[in-house]
């Protein structure tokens, strides 16, 4: 059986039928990210005001890593503007042309993905520190000498855990603290990047910056981690598409054309999430 | 409603529908490469905006989803075709938008059933 309107238009709607599938998807999808977004408005407003980590549980603020989700912002778009360039190609006749944008789109993918892996184990290996003083503080952790490593889920703790373990002692290093306009940090300034060691039972609360920390780590998670298997799945889609499923360019040309119109339509939703993700997560 | 499609369809066809099919795909091509770097400059201000450092929250807020809203009408209408797409998607991403701002109004409203700040700042599981 032949499937009906895959690139001749139907004449009640005037589009292939994908076409009106994938626009119901990403509708369905808007309102899955929308869902999110406006749980991490609901989070960030509620939040106690005044600085973390000094205010347990206050927004932090700048801990992401700007440079480097700036430059994932732009392999992003520029994996967007390849997939459409892509389509155009064919639209033009040109498959050389069209696998050649595919592939540089592939490798935006999957670059961005290894970037954000990169970030992600930068905030599994960091840490909370609260003393039962008051004092609180961000750092590095050492556990019997260990650092963890990349991706290292083995390593990741918290007080129970230490507790467990039997551990009575670790070392921290706490990271330098922020001088904010018209303070002086004079006494900080000098600890900068030394390790000091503390017995547990000073400890209230140490934690990495893992989703049970904190609800800004549990929604920045949730959100982006959901964002990037949505960069997974259209990858693998597209490289389905550029590779083996080429085939249809020789049978099929018309039909070709559409589907990969219709998976770059789900590319660019996709940064078109980031978009909004950007600025809302690494930089308010 | 289906006659109303059906008669914007028809008199779309001629227009617009073999719009991407002929000759004026290499004006495309441009129009797409001058977004793509209207998209890199939107991100670069976003950043440089992070820096300025606006007094009132509610500014910093606003700026940037200004951009990104920008950044998003780039990319829905020319990457997407939004701009010149058929009636039938325009409709189903009306209601769209009417659901996805319920939801978040909804969401945000909820709110007032929280406790105040001040009882929460205090909680937190060591």
């Amino acid at each position: 059986m032949e499937i009906p309107y895959t690139y001749k238009p139907r004449p009640d709607t005037g589009l292939y039928n994908a076409k009106v599938g994938i626009w119901l998807f990403l509708a369905s999808e808007i309102m899955l990210f929308g869902a999110l977004f406006s749980s991490y408005i609901l989070l960030r407003v509620q939040a106690p005001m005044g600085e973390w980590p000094k205010v347990a549980g206050a927004w932090p603020q700048g801990l992401l890593n700007i440079p480097i989700g700036t430059f994932n912002t732009a392999v992003l778009i520029t994996s967007s503007v390849t997939v459409v360039l892509a389509w155009a190609a064919l639209k033009m006749n040109n498959f050389k042309a069209f696998r050649r944008y595919m592939v540089v789109t592939l490798v935006c993918a999957f670059g961005f993905l290894g970037i954000k892996s990169y970030e992600y184990n930068e905030k599994f290996t960091h840490y909370e520190l609260r003393l039962k003083s008051g004092e609180a503080m961000t750092g590095h952790l050492e556990v019997n000498g260990k650092h963890p490593g990349f991706w290292d889920f083995g390593s990741i703790y918290n007080l129970a855990r230490l507790e467990k373990e039997k551990v009575t002692e670790i070392k921290f290093t706490a990271d330098p603290v922020k001088p904010k306009s018209g303070e002086k940090h004079a006494d900080s300034a000098s600890h900068a990047h030394e390790a000091k060691t503390y017995a547990l039972g000073d400890i209230a609360k140490l934690d990495a910056f893992v989703l049970r920390n904190h609800t800004f780590f549990a929604i920045y998670f949730v959100i982006t981690a959901l964002h990037g298997l949505h960069v997974l799945g259209g990858a693998l889609v597209l490289g389905y598409f550029a590779f083996p499923g080429s085939s249809m360019w020789k049978s099929n040309p018309e039909q070709f054309t559409n589907r990969i119109e219709v998976a770059g339509l789900f590319w660019h939703f996709v940064d078109l999430v980031w978009i909004f993700l950007f600025p809302v997560v690494y930089l308010l | 409603m289906s006659d109303h499609t059906h008669a914007a369809a028809g008199s779309d066809a001629d227009s617009t529908s073999g719009s991407h099919d002929h000759h004026d795909i290499g004006a495309h091509i441009k129009t797409y490469l001058i977004v793509f770097g209207a998209l890199l400059v939107g991100t670069l201000i976003t950043v440089g905006m992070y820096f300025v450092h606006f007094e009132s929250m509610a500014v910093t807020i606003a700026v940037a989803l200004f951009i990104a809203s920008i950044k998003a009408f780039l990319v829905a209408g020319y990457f997407m075709h939004l701009l010149s797409e058929k009636k039938m998607i325009y409709s189903l991403l009306a209601i769209t938008v009417v659901f996805f701002f319920a939801l978040g109004t909804l969401t945000i409203w909820s709110s007032n059933d929280l406790p105040k700040n001040s009882e929460m700042k205090t909680i937190y599981v060591p």
